[in-house]
């Protein structure tokens, strides 16, 4: 049976992994690839590694961060944050990535998705989705560029549409609103995209507890939800969390 | 000498990484014929678009391809590779596939039992029903996990060595004698997948 997919999200600036709450209030949480391995055998079903700032101070995604994670991970590994370009996104997959996700670079000039998706497979390429909507309709929410601080007046089920016409693989949607508040997910919102969209569905922003899976898995259609300040800090393991999802009737990669 | 054949589709690194890491030496990715023909064992990964493939004829590794697994030498496909070792796929009418095994890949359907079905089929998904006689799943137990994202797949025949259920059951793993290939990525399927791919390098 297909199970839903728990991802470990590794936030990266300036090579360490960082955590801020709703996108500020940032600390540090060690280093990447040590976190990676330790969540790949706790458990998660796929890591991801986001270079929070590199868009903001337009440097170019970490290399050598990449290929030191992807070394010996073997489970799924995305990378995402400053790739503008195809050229971008191969080199991060020549360092060892198995997707990419964009975001700015994506609003700012949509085609670039299909680009990636003609060297690499649509199955590369994730659209990463910012969206603000403080506490209106989910068909409402606005999407952010720029990790999150310039509002681009677009519609966010609208634009996730767009990214799986113009051949993204994945959908990965933060609600700002929820994000490090660690009070749930926004199932509303998860849900409203992954009715409009026919590809998988990251929901992200909010975990806090294995309940707030099992609600965004179900409640939200999510194919898969990915936290990151949860695991850091010994909160839980996936395991344990996998676990408990598990036990609410919703089906987990166990044992792992 | 293990031979990685690059065609182009997708990244080769994983795949390399994996086999190394299981302590595979003398690794070389290659798009020779002549090299797919000295070596002692033949690896096709691949993702991305079924026409991709058709480079294999271009290059003219098919042709070694068949002679080295007609000599024995064991081969493995992964994903778009396992795909190629059958007729063809809807996915590129127009590329013709080894033809090894009968059959050919077509698009998981739009709805199954009533309910839609979301393509590509991506994530962790159980292997079941693996044959008895598998020599790629030796000490994998039925119902364990691995990695899958493809839309295109094929059926179960005979010569299918275990299954995944979404939309119906379908070929996870293929296997006659020498000639095997995997739906899934092996590379990025954890523990079971390194077991996948330590088998064939025991072969």
């Amino acid at each position: 049976m297909l199970t839903k997919r728990v991802i470990a999200c590794l936030d990266v600036r300036g090579g360490r992994v960082v955590k801020g709450i709703q996108f500020v209030d940032i600390v540090d949480a060690g280093d990447p690839a040590e976190l990676a391995h330790r969540h790949a055998a706790a458990g998660a079903d796929e890591i991801v590694l986001l270079d929070i700032t590199a868009t903001h101070e337009g440097r170019s995604t970490l290399l050598d961060t990449v290929k030191r994670t992807a070394e010996k991970l073997f489970v799924p590994f995305t990378v995402g944050g400053g790739i503008r370009s195809a050229e971008d996104a191969a080199a991060v997959f020549d360092a060892g990535a198995d997707k990419v996700s964009i975001n700015s670079s994506a609003l700012v000039r949509p085609e670039l998705i299909g680009e990636i998706g003609s060297s690499f497979g649509a199955q590369a390429v994730i659209v990463a989705i910012d969206a603000r909507r403080e506490g209106k309709d989910p068909r409402e929410a606005e999407v952010f560029a720029s990790g999150g601080r310039k509002p681009t007046g677009r519609r966010v089920v609208e634009w996730a549409q767009e990214a799986e016409q113009r051949g993204a693989g994945e959908i990965l949607l933060t609600s700002m609103d929820s994000d490090g508040t660690r009070n749930g997910f926004d199932c509303e919102l998860t849900a409203a995209v992954s009715a409009a969209v026919q590809i998988p569905v990251i929901a992200s922003g909010g975990a806090g507890n294995a309940q707030h899976f099992a609600e965004v898995f179900t409640r939200g259609r999510a194919d898969a939800a990915l936290a990151a300040s949860i695991f850091h800090f010994g909160v839980t393991d996936s395991r344990a969390l996998k676990a408990e999802v598990a036990r609410s009737g919703v089906a987990m990669r166990l044992p792992c | 000498m293990i031979a990685v054949i690059d065609y182009k589709a997708g990244n080769l690194t994983s795949v390399v990484k994996a086999l190394k890491h299981l302590g595979a030496e003398n690794i070389v990715v290659t798009q020779s014929p002549e090299e797919v023909l000295r070596a002692s064992k033949v690896v096709l990964p691949g993702v991305g678009h079924f026409r991709a493939t058709q480079l294999l004829h271009d290059l003219k590794l098919t042709q070694s391809i068949r002679e080295a697994t007609a000599n024995g030498t064991p081969f493995l496909g992964i994903c778009v590779g396992l795909q190629w070792l059958y007729e063809g796929s809807t996915e590129a009418p127009e590329t013709e596939g080894l033809g090894h095994f009968a059959a050919r890949c077509e698009h998981f359907p739009a709805r199954y039992n009533g309910g839609e079905l979301k393509s590509p089929h991506v994530g962790w998904n159980s292997i079941e029903k693996i044959r008895p006689d598998s020599k790629l799943f030796a000490g994998v137990a039925d119902g364990s996990f691995v990695y899958y994202t493809h839309s295109w797949r094929a059926p179960v025949s005979a010569d299918t060595a275990a299954t995944t259920p979404y939309g119906g059951d379908f070929t996870a793993a293929v296997e006659r004698g020498n000639v095997m290939g995997v739906q899934f990525h092996p590379e990025k399927s954890a523990e079971t997948g390194l077991q996948v791919l330590r088998n064939f390098l025991e072969l």
